[in-house]
């Protein structure tokens, strides 16, 4: 188990190495002066030197590969002269809204698409399974950001049960932070939804077709029980498997959800930084994102024995 | 070696898979989802074609007088020669003045325009580097870590990180959603690949002394391209959500082209007052997206039943 951690741990220095070569070329692949790109549409000819020096970029590129990761295993990853601030800071500050949205997505699409897709899969062939299917094939179709507007305008402006939109921090207290949550979270949360209850009804109705799964019938164990200790506790390492790659979703998904409602988190940092060419904070935004998709699948690579006790390393 | 048995093998094998395309045919008119995904999208293929018999006026023409109309607003047109129509505003209009519905029609063009070239580049380039990194050992292990570096940036970020990099145009749009499509048409083609070449019959061709390239093209070629056509569906309706997506945060096509995405960002500024111009593109691009998917399903189980068992 030690020696498997390890090695999946040194197996993500590589991909995380491509990420970083990946975004360090971009930039050199633009037309133009690296650093006068740097520096924005504003930069004055100091600022324009002053990355030159800080970057090496009189040095050979292969030096200024090892300067630019040297520099973000420190974590600096540079200035924004479109913000004026550093990108670390401006980042650290984003950080709040993006996370809160991200976890209270996943925990509403956890709490919906398992149940739906074991019961799809118990259902199997009646209208309760053709439903769940239906749903997850629109919730893969619906774009975020038009369900966003129609939640917006259904359930902010005519029945006002929410605010339009816009964020409030938790130390606002707990109600206002969640309150300007919940819309954004079912929006996001649809289309991870279609794919895990889609998942999880694939992956309970094999398991259903078990000797075991009849066997415990046999004993005289109640359906629910049957579902949920012997179908799902086998079922789960696939569901958990794509509930890590579904993150990718998520990611994509807070660029959007956050633009559509207003929240000042790392998505419309993104979208900003783009919208303003400000091309330190989109490398780092790429990073960060990165980082995290390639860390969490990790941490899913390591659940695998704790879910199932067969697999082990 | 003689080309005899080089052909037998061949035919053989051509044989086969003629017999077997005939009952995929028949299942493929059978299937609900191929169906129903198929027409739709046959449909709005038509409805793309035909944008300027539709009833349509010039999708970029301006006219202040007429900004931010209600659905179904009426006009009365005086022709040159003095006879009178009424134009309705199907959709009505955005805030320059501008018709919606002849912009929703027009959309379609752009959408589906960037969904199947988007499908086609990210399978040619995907179908070419996955075989020769399939067939090449020495390449695969650097192909290989580059495409698992560009699967860990997410792929809407990567298209829209990309598209900052150049100028804002339907070239630069359909490059940036290529290139996060490509690292999964590579790993598809890839594992066929190293399936195929255990199979007995490509040892035979490698016995009876078939060059690499054909048995490339004879053999595993063929067996990629059902895999590739279900692939290439759900690519094509990613990829219209995707420049949807671009267009809607004013990083994509440049906002005169209508595309659905840019009417709906513009859309934006009013949409508490004027929800339409958020609500028709949204529902086209929706219907388009659903349709798409549909077929893709249909195709899987019917074309690739090996995916059905997974999925």
């Amino acid at each position: 188990m030690f020696g498997f951690i390890i090695q999946r741990l040194l197996a993500t220095i590589p991909v995380l190495g491509m990420v970083a070569v990946f975004v360090f070329l971009m930039l050199r692949l633009t037309p133009g002066d690296p650093a006068a790109v740097l520096a924005g549409d504003n930069g004055t000819p100091e600022q324009i030197e002053q990355i030159r020096q800080s970057l090496g970029l009189n040095e050979p590129l292969l030096v200024q590969l090892g300067i630019w990761v040297g520099n973000l295993l420190q974590g600096d990853f540079g200035q924004s002269y479109f913000f004026k601030k550093d990108v670390a800071e401006l980042i650290l500050l984003r950080v709040e809204p993006t996370l809160a949205l991200a976890i209270t997505t996943l925990i509403l699409t956890i709490a919906v698409a398992v149940p739906i897709g074991v019961i799809a899969a118990y259902k199997h062939g009646t209208w309760i399974d053709r439903a769940v299917m239906a749903f997850s094939v629109a919730g893969f179709s619906v774009p975020v950001f038009v369900l966003g507007y129609i939640l917006i305008y259904v359930f902010a402006m005519e029945v006002k049960l929410f605010p339009v939109q816009g964020y409030k921090e938790i130390s606002d207290g707990f109600w206002p932070f969640l309150h300007r949550l919940i819309l954004p979270s079912i929006t996001l949360s649809v289309i991870y939804i279609a794919l895990i209850a889609r998942i999880t009804r694939a992956s309970v109705l094999e398991i259903l077709g078990e000797d075991y799964i009849r066997t415990a019938y046999a004993k005289g164990l109640t359906p629910s029980t049957v579902l949920r200790k012997h179908a799902l506790r086998n079922a789960a390492v696939p569901i958990v498997t794509v509930i890590g790659i579904g993150i990718a979703l998520l990611i994509g998904g807070v660029v959007v959800t956050e633009s559509v409602y207003n929240i000042p988190g790392l998505g419309r940092l993104t979208v900003d930084a783009v919208l303003g060419r400000d091309y330190p904070t989109i490398q780092a935004v790429i990073i960060v994102f990165s980082f995290v998709y390639v860390v969490i699948n990790l941490l899913v690579d390591l659940t695998y024995s704790l879910l199932d006790p067969r697999i082990r390393y | 070696m003689t080309e005899g048995t080089e052909n037998l093998v061949d035919a053989a094998a051509s044989a086969d898979a003629s017999s077997r395309r005939a009952t995929v045919w028949e299942q493929l008119v059978r299937n609900t989802s191929v169906m129903v995904g198929g027409a739709i999208m046959a449909l709005m293929v038509l409805i793309a074609i035909c944008a300027p018999l539709l009833g349509t006026m010039d999708p970029s023409d301006i006219d202040p007088a007429w900004r931010n109309k209600k659905p179904g607003t009426e006009r009365t047109l005086t022709a040159d020669d003095g006879t009178q129509s009424t134009w309705v505003y199907l959709m009505g209009t955005d805030t320059l003045g501008r018709d919606t519905y002849s912009r929703v029609i027009y959309g379609a063009q752009v959408s589906l325009a960037v969904g199947l070239i988007v499908a086609v580049l990210s399978l040619a380039i995907g179908l070419v580097v996955g075989m020769v990194s399939g067939y090449i050992r020495w390449l695969d292990g650097i192909v290989m870590r580059v495409m698992d570096g560009l699967m860990a940036i997410p792929g809407i970020l990567l298209a829209i990180a990309l598209v900052s990099l150049a100028d804002a145009g339907l070239v630069t749009v359909i490059l940036a959603i290529t290139i996060p499509e490509i690292p999964r048409v590579v790993r598809l083609v890839r594992s066929i690949v190293l399936s195929i070449r255990e199979e007995p019959y490509v040892e035979a061709a490698i016995s009876v002394g078939t060059r690499l390239h054909l048995i490339l093209i004879r053999h595993v070629l063929p067996n990629t391209i059902a895999p590739l056509i279900v692939q290439g569906t759900y690519i094509c309706a990613s990829a219209i959500l995707v420049e949807a997506i671009l267009s809607f945060l004013g990083v994509g096509i440049p906002p005169e082209t209508p595309t659905w995405g840019n009417i709906m960002a513009e859309g934006r500024i009013l949409f508490r007052v004027f929800p339409h111009n958020i609500l028709f593109p949204g529902i086209f691009l929706a219907i388009t997206v659903l349709a798409v998917n549909m077929l893709g399903d249909g195709l899987r189980d019917t074309l690739d039943p090996r995916m059905r068992k997974r999925l």
